[in-house]
């Protein structure tokens, strides 16, 4: 768990940065030609498919430690339940995790599946000397409803509890605990989890503002 | 004062159900076990069946009272057990809820009595020093570095009561099996078998039925001795180390 979420949170910057160019105000120059470059470098792909890897390793191997950690409860709960003892996103990592499960999906049958294998319009740019496709226009079109992008910025918010708990609870596991570096550990794990969803959260409702 | 006791009763006549008690002239300077020596006292002489309930040294060190008093380990204190619990902390007509310890590594043996064995074996499995026969060395002989030997001490504070396994949503055994693991992987004397313990208390506690760490932290939270997750983490580095390292199968 702890390896493969590492490695998702070292991918959700580099998503984040790739995609904050959607801000850039070119007609969607230097994201498309970025989307043209990220679908078509090979080591990318290479990198890509131990993303898909780790996002299915991270899901079920999660998935059977929730059921794991729910027997090893036993059959009879407590009938009073403290939970004041306790992180609220620590406690639901699982349901956390489902949520944003779905949101994958959704997310990438939206965009992923329809740049490979949907009818995405080429357009051509004088800087580059090949027509690319327009995945800048199919983002913009489906940030034109609200309804998706406040679905959108409530997964962030998801998203950032997920990683509230999961970026600490990462290095915990592996054993990297320090008296000098845990406070420093937990301090970036606070501005990572905050801040990252955050700027994916603003992508969204920027283009629909605009 | 008087209170409701919302008690956990198993075993004999009781499938597994909670029976309320109502018990008046409370003392606020009884301890928590002493209310149910109180609350026992009346059911015999009704010819009732006492509750079962563990005790032992009533001084807060040996690990044997146990109790989930309204859904917290050990009751409503921080870094206290059960027995260091005192009736001033309840007021007049309140109800308790008193369950047993949950796991299914620590099955109910009656009414509030769990079987904590488990942890038994755990510490059979690798809880332990080689020490040379004959005279006994020097303590002073072997040095240690004094955070060192702190940070071992807190450790061996753990009186393996389980309050940690009954706090976690997980019914994980980590936070005990850790204090040992820290506690002689901390000391000189620990090093001998350093890691042969570390793979086979692991592998004891995963067959005992105990869960995964999640880093809830609940355990820390409600346990007695206040034992710190650092431990985890610290046993999962050796565990890292020694299953990387050793020629342990």
């Amino acid at each position: 768990m702890a390896l493969s979420g590492i490695f998702l949170m070292l991918f959700l910057i580099v998503h984040l940065i790739g995609n904050l160019q959607l801000l850039n105000d070119d007609g969607g120059e230097s994201f498309n030609a970025y989307a043209h470059f990220m679908t078509h470098n090979p080591l990318i792909k290479i990198v890509s498919y131990l993303l898909y890897a780790s996002i299915l390793l991270h899901a079920i191997q999660g998935l059977l430690l929730w059921q794991h950690n729910k027997a090893s409860r036993g059959t009879v709960r407590y009938a009073v339940n403290h939970v004041r003892s306790s992180e609220v996103s620590s406690r639901n990592m699982a349901w956390l995790g489902i949520v944003i499960l779905v949101f994958l999906i959704l997310h990438m049958y939206q965009y992923w599946f329809q740049m490979h294998w949907g009818n995405v319009p080429f357009i051509e740019y004088n800087s580059l000397d090949h027509p690319v496709k327009d995945l800048y226009a199919l983002v913009g079109a489906s940030y034109q409803n609200l309804g998706y992008v406040l679905f959108y910025v409530i997964c962030m918010g998801v998203v950032s509890y997920h990683l509230w708990h999961g970026f600490w609870s990462s290095f915990q596991s592996l054993g990297l605990n320090h008296r000098k570096y845990t406070p420093l550990i937990k301090g970036v794990g606070i501005a990572y989890s905050v801040g990252v969803p955050v700027l994916f959260a603003v992508i969204p409702v920027w283009m629909y503002i605009k | 004062m008087k209170l409701n006791l919302k008690i956990w009763r198993q075993g004999g006549r009781y499938k597994g159900e909670f029976v309320t008690y109502t018990l008046d002239n409370v003392n606020e300077h009884m301890s928590f076990l002493e209310m149910l020596d109180v609350l026992n006292e009346s059911l015999i002489g009704k010819k009732e069946e006492p509750v079962a309930f563990e005790h032992d040294c009533r001084e807060g060190i040996c690990g044997t009272c146990s109790l989930v008093i309204d859904g917290r380990a050990h009751g409503p204190m921080q870094g206290t057990t059960t027995c260091q619990v005192h009736m001033r902390h309840y007021k007049d007509g309140e109800t308790i809820v008193i369950e047993p310890f949950r796991a299914k590594a620590f099955p109910v043996i009656k009414d509030l009595v769990v079987d904590r064995s488990a942890f038994d074996r755990i510490i059979q499995s690798g809880g332990y020093v080689s020490v040379n026969t004959g005279q006994a060395q020097d303590a002073n002989s072997i040095p240690i570095e004094k955070e060192q030997a702190s940070h071992a001490f807190d450790a061996a504070a753990c009186i393996g009561c389980g309050a940690c396994v009954a706090a976690c949503p997980n019914a994980s055994a980590m936070l005990f099996t850790s204090a040992k693991i820290s506690h002689l992987a901390l000391l000189p004397q620990g090093q001998v078998e350093r890691q042969r313990r570390v793979i086979s208390m692991i592998a004891r506690m995963d067959a005992e039925g105990f869960g995964q760490c999640s880093n809830v932290k609940a355990c820390e939270a409600e346990c007695p001795k206040e034992i710190s997750v650092e431990n985890i983490a610290r046993m999962n580095r050796e565990y890292l180390s020694a299953v990387l390292t050793s020629d342990i199968a």
